[in-house]
């Protein structure tokens, strides 16, 4: 994919909804925005669109630079653009910022329309069952009747699969890649002491920092190093900076010793600078209650029984958050029920961040994958 | 169409519109075929990454796994077919294997790389080392065959599991052999279940 270009410069753009949104808690947004970002153009027959779902921290900066100083690129840059698997030449690309995000689109740091100030805390749980809803009224916004796919990693993964229970006739394909049917324990468990370190940090303030002009820094900072720890793999951490001192020798303190401590601090750091931390409850939560198979009597097999998408699953052999086995749980519903699907375990150090690396074959069976969507809207 | 010799002959085994279950499908020639022109549907296995990539360009359901782990997520009599092709020769749990495809599926279609054809047998009993041959082109030590056996052999390993033996083939080259086939033919087809 060396020889692939990007997006180049692109431009969010916020769209307003007008019509009332009710949540699966029963609250009802009477409006809302979502911030977009769209690459490639719609054919006349606007069947070439591509939703791209977010994960737990992601937005709507997808792929291209939003200036030529930008010093990164959107966060599936290496997957998104002209000769890329997804394939800016080939389709209408759309990545957005979910509901309750703090990227543009409504949430926690939005104006309340009934009190006039911000959210904050009163911002409802939004669900995994919400954002779809909220993505279909941005198709039909675009006038796109069916997607040529959905496609999302992890979080946004869970996604994908729940468009294709909801409305089954509106996608062709999802690609769900390093996620998994419904969390599990373990992920619940470290979803929880990431939300702890936020709810007893002293700035929390009960979600209401921002009027109280405090910030909970520290506990967002900790949530994210704890996060990043499980994201990445023994693997590549092990390899990436093995037991290295960041200064001579051992100091006998707490303050940075090791390279792995200093990363993770910088890592933490900057993330607590660009997000917010109600935005970060609601998004492990909405990860949490995902839980598509609960609906249909605890089994997967008759939640996916109407889905009409065809699917593709990726998973990565040393992601222990998302591991292969419970992508292979939605790959034997599918199975069970006669349905389409593409599934491939990649060999990988990355760990959980594998769905955003290039790790060859990944690249290569999205491509593939991505070429036979082509084929099909064209047939 | 223009399948290879031997999987040709296991395409015309499988009944028009069945079920199919391919085990160590490759690139999904086999699949595609069924699937374009006998209106079957199906998935194949495959742990071999290239060859996964392979069988997803052709739009084949291909699901990268590792056999030897078993058979335990399909659900009883859930294929029509499964097809195991020149794969149970380098498993290592071949009587498990066998009798997960009788359960899985109401038949299966075997082949085999056979260790009784003549050539195999001259270059162990007069050259006096393990052969190398068209459908063993690997030696000893580099192998990833672990279980060879004959067409006998094959025979017994049905017999001891209650398995009905509905057809044989045998190849030799890209031709059809039906006299001595233990001792002519270098690849074997059953149709059992």
């Amino acid at each position: 994919m060396k020889n692939a270009g990007s997006v180049g410069i692109v431009r969010p753009e916020k769209i307003a909804f007008d019509t009332p949104l009710t949540l699966s808690n029963g609250r009802v947004l009477s409006r809302f925005d979502l911030m977009v970002e769209t690459y490639g153009q719609l054919n006349e027959q606007k069947s070439n669109a591509v939703l791209i779902c977010h994960a737990l921290s992601g937005n709507h900066h997808v792929a291209g630079r939003h200036s030529a100083e930008d010093k990164y690129p959107g966060w599936w840059d290496n997957m998104v653009g002209p000769g890329k698997p997804i394939d800016t030449d080939r389709f209408f690309v759309v990545g957005l910022n979910n509901l309750g995000g703090c990227h543009g689109s409504t949430g926690p740091t939005s104006l309340n329309p009934q009190t006039g100030q911000d959210y904050g805390a009163d911002f409802p749980v939004v669900t995994v069952k919400d954002w779809v809803k909220s993505q279909a009224m941005l198709a039909d916004h675009f006038g796109i009747r069916q997607w040529a796919a959905v496609v999302g990693g992890s979080l946004g993964g869970m996604q994908a699969l729940q468009w294709t229970i909801d409305f089954p006739d509106r996608v062709r394909h999802a690609l769900v890649i390093a996620s998994a049917p419904k969390l599990s324990t373990q992920n619940i468990a470290f979803n929880d002491v990431a939300r702890q370190a936020i709810l007893t940090d002293p700035d929390f303030n009960e979600g209401h920092y921002a009027r109280r002009n405090t910030l909970p820094g520290r506990g967002l900072k900790i949530a994210r190093m704890m996060g990043h720890i499980t994201y990445l793999a023994e693997d590549g951490l092990g390899k990436k900076f093995g037991r290295k001192l960041h200064s001579d020798g051992y100091q006998y303190g707490y303050g940075v010793e090791f390279e792995v401590e200093s990363y993770l601090r910088y890592q933490g750091d900057k993330f607590a600078g660009r997000f917010d931390a109600n935005t970060y409850l609601l998004m492990t939560k909405a990860l949490d209650y995902f839980d598509p198979a609960a609906d249909a009597g605890n089994s997967l097999s008759k939640a996916v029984q109407h889905v009409q998408a065809k699917f593709f699953v990726a998973s990565f052999s040393t992601d222990w958050r998302f591991s292969p086995e419970r992508s292979k749980e939605l790959v034997n519903a599918l199975i069970a029920t006669g349905k389409a699907v593409q599934y491939i375990e990649v060999k990988s150090n990355h760990g959980h961040d594998a769905f955003l690396m290039e790790d060859e074959p990944y690249i290569r069976a999205v491509a593939a994958y991505m070429n036979n969507v082509y084929k099909d809207i064209r047939s | 169409m223009n399948l290879r010799d031997d999987l040709q002959l296991i395409y015309d085994w499988i009944p028009e519109g069945s079920r199919v279950l391919d085990l160590g499908c490759g690139d999904g020639e086999l699949l595609s075929a069924l699937v374009t022109h006998k209106k079957c549907s199906g998935y194949g296995i495959e742990i071999n990454t290239d060859s996964v990539i392979a069988a997803m360009a052709r739009g084949v359901n291909v699901i990268q796994a590792d056999l030897e782990r078993g058979l335990e997520e399909f659900c009883d009599h859930s294929f029509d077919v499964i097809v195991l092709s020149q794969t149970i020769q380098s498993m290592q749990n071949t009587e498990m294997i066998l009798r997960g495809l009788m359960r899985v599926a109401d038949q299966a279609i075997v082949s085999f790389p056979n260790f009784g054809y003549w050539r195999n047998r001259l270059q162990l009993t007069l050259g006096g080392h393990m052969p190398v041959s068209e459908r063993m082109p690997y030696h000893w030590y580099n192998t990833p065959n672990i279980h060879w056996c004959t067409l006998k052999d094959f025979d017994l390993l049905c017999a001891k599991n209650k398995i009905r033996i509905r057809e044989r083939a045998v190849m030799a080259g890209n031709k059809r052999i039906d006299r001595f086939q233990n001792l002519l033919g270098s690849l074997a087809f059953y149709r059992v279940g």
